[in-house]
C-alpha cells in the first residue's frame, strides 16, 4: 500500500480516523503486556502513602519558599531565580503529580491523591473531570489517531509549533480560553466524545470554580496595581512549562501510530535524578503504559524486571532527542514514516497484523 | 431462586485478592477479603471490559488494571471516574474448602 492509497490522518476525534480506527479494531484494542508473575505483579502493584507525602512535601515547601523569595526580592533582578524555580515546580512537575494522582497511585489514602490531583490540575490550567476522561482514553487508545485526545505532535509535524510548545505559549492560549469557554458555554463535540454524559456537569462546575480563581487574581492584581499575583498564579503556566515538555514530548515523538504495542509507540529514557524527581518516574513510560496500576516509585523496579522484552531505553534526554529529530524532519515530507524500535532477541514478537495494516514505513 | 456453581477452592485465592472463574460463556471474579469471607462479582470492569482479576486488591475494594477504576467488591459500587456504573454480584457459600458462587 502506498501513502498515497492511504486515508490521510484526521485527528479530530469525531471524524474519519476515528470511524475507520474503531472499524479496523484498533479502538479499545487489547494491548501488548510482557508476562509478569501475579506474585510479583501485586508485589509492584502495592500503595505506599510514605514516599507521596515525602515528595509532596518537599514540592510544597519548594513552591512556598521560592514564593517567598520571588516576592521578598519582587522588583529586583534577585526575583529571577526564585520564579525560576517557582515556574518549574508550577507548571512542570505539576503534571507529573497531576498524573499519578489521577491514576490514583500515588498515595494509597484516596484523599490525598484527590486534593494533589486538583491542585495540581489548577496549575496546570486543566480542568479536572474533563482531563481525568481524556487520559483514560489515552491509556485505551494510545497514539490512535481519531481516537487518542492527548497526542503532543501530530504528523506531518509542525515543528514551529513544537519549539513553541517551550515556551508554555500554545498551551497556555488554548487552555485558558478553553476553561472559560467551558465555564460559560459548556463542552464541545470532541469533549463529549469521551466524556459521558453524567459526568459533564462536574466538567462545567469545575471549569467555574477555576475561572473564578484566576477572575479573583486579575481583581487582586488590579486591586494592589502590581503583577505580581499573576507571576504567581497562572502565568508560571507559561513561563515554567519547559520542563515538562522536555520530557513529555519524549514520551511518544517519531514512534509509530495506530499500533496495539506500546514498545513500538512509547518511549522509555533514562534521566538524571532531579529531572526523574520532577517528572516522577515517567521516564519509565513504556512501562508506566504497559502496568498503570504500578506507582511511580516501582517503575525502576519494573523497568529491571521487563526490560527483556523492551527496546533498549535511551540512556539521556540528548540521545532521544537526537534520535528523533531526523524522523521528524523526514515526516514533514513523508508522514507515514516513524522510528521503528528494535527489540532485545529474548523478547516476544510484535503483533505484526496490526502494525502492516496501519504503518507501512518505518525507519531502518 | 439462586443455584450453587463450584468456582474454586479456598486456597486458590489468597487473603486479600481476587481470581477469575469463567463459566457458562460468562467471567466472574472471586475475592477473598482480609477478613477471610468471599465475595463474587462480575469478573469485567464496567468501563472497558477488562479483567478485574488482574487488578489490585486493597481492603474492600478491586481497582481495575487499565484506568485505575475502584469498585466495592462486597456491594459491586463503583467509588468514582473512570468508573460510573457498578459491579453485578452474587452470593457466595463456602462449604469443605470449596467456594460456590449463586447464579440465578
Ligand atoms: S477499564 Fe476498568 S477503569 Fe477503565
Amino acid at each position: 500500500m502506498s501513502s498515497s492509497d492511504k486515508t490521510r490522518r484526521d485527528y479530530s476525534l469525531v471524524g474519519e480516523s476515528t470511524r475507520r480506527a474503531i472499524e479496523t479494531g484498533l479502538a479499545s484494542a487489547e494491548w501488548y503486556h510482557t508476562e509478569v508473575p501475579r506474585k510479583v505483579m501485586k508485589e509492584l502493584m502495592q500503595r505506599r502513602d510514605g514516599p507521596a507525602i515525602r515528595d509532596t512535601l518537599l514540592w510544597f515547601a519548594l513552591l512556598i519558599g521560592s514564593a517567598a523569595g520571588a516576592i521578598w526580592f519582587w522588583g529586583t533582578w534577585w526575583c529571577v531565580p526564585f520564579f525560576f524555580v517557582y515556574g518549574v515546580i508550577y507548571g512542570s512537575s505539576s503534571d507529573s503529580r497531576w498524573h499519578e494522582c489521577g491514576h490514583g497511585t500515588a498515595f494509597r489514602t484516596r484523599w490525598m491523591n484527590d486534593v494533589v490531583y486538583q491542585i495540581a490540575s489548577f496549575m496546570l490550567m486543566r480542568n479536572p473531570v474533563q482531563w481525568r476522561w481524556s487520559h483514560a482514553r489515552h491509556h485505551t487508545d494510545t497514539i490512535i489517531v481519531g481516537r487518542d485526545a492527548e497526542i503532543a505532535v501530530m504528523r506531518p509535524p509542525d515543528l514551529l509549533k513544537a519549539a513553541l510548545m517551550f515556551t508554555g505559549l500554545l498551551d497556555f492560549r488554548y487552555a485558558l480560553p478553553g476553561l472559560f469557554r467551558q465555564a460559560f458555554a459548556g463542552l464541545n463535540a470532541e469533549e463529549e466524545s469521551y466524556i459521558p454524559e453524567m459526568e459533564r456537569h462536574r466538567a462545567v462546575v469545575a471549569a467555574r470554580w477555576h475561572v473564578a480563581i484566576y477572575l479573583a487574581t486579575v481583581a487582586g492584581a488590579l486591586y494592589t496595581w502590581s503583577f505580581l499575583p499573576l507571576m504567581l498564579v497562572g502565568l508560571p503556566r507559561l513561563y515554567g512549562s519547559w520542563h515538562m515538555v522536555l520530557t513529555g514530548l519524549l514520551q511518544h515523538i517519531a514512534l509509530a501510530d495506530d499500533v496495539v504495542d506500546h514498545r513500538l509507540n512509547t518511549r522509555t529514557v533514562l534521566m538524571n535524578p532531579v529531572s526523574r524527581w520532577i517528572y516522577w518516574n515517567m521516564n519509565y513510560h513504556v512501562e508506566h503504559h504497559m502496568f498503570p496500576m504500578v506507582p511511580y516509585h516501582a517503575l525502576p523496579r519494573l523497568h529491571e524486571l521487563i526490560r527483556h522484552d523492551l527496546p533498549a531505553p535511551n540512556p539521556s534526554m540528548w540521545h532521544a532527542y537526537r534520535e528523533a529529530w531526523p524522523v521528524l524532519l523526514r515526516q514533514l515530507k513523508y508522514e507515514d514514516f516513524y522510528l521503528r524500535r528494535d527489540l532485545p532477541p529474548s523478547a516476544r514478537p510484535y503483533r505484526e497484523e496490526f502494525h502492516a495494516l496501519a504503518t507501512p514505513t518505518a525507519a531502518e | 431462586m439462586a443455584h450453587w456453581i463450584e468456582a474454586c477452592a479456598v486456597d486458590d485465592v489468597d487473603e486479600e485478592d481476587v481470581i477469575r472463574f469463567d463459566h457458562g460463556g460468562r467471567t466472574f471474579a472471586i475475592f477473598h477479603a482480609p477478613d477471610g469471607r468471599f465475595y463474587a462479582t462480575d469478573g469485567l470492569c464496567t468501563h472497558e471490559k477488562v479483567h478485574l482479576a488482574d487488578g489490585l486488591v486493597m481492603d474492600h475494594v478491586i481497582e481495575c488494571p487499565k484506568h485505575n477504576g475502584r469498585f466495592d467488591y462486597r456491594t459491586g459500587a463503583a467509588k468514582g471516574a473512570p468508573v460510573c456504573v457498578n459491579l453485578a454480584t452474587y452470593p457466595v457459600k463456602v462449604e469443605a474448602g470449596t467456594v460456590f458462587i449463586g447464579l440465578d
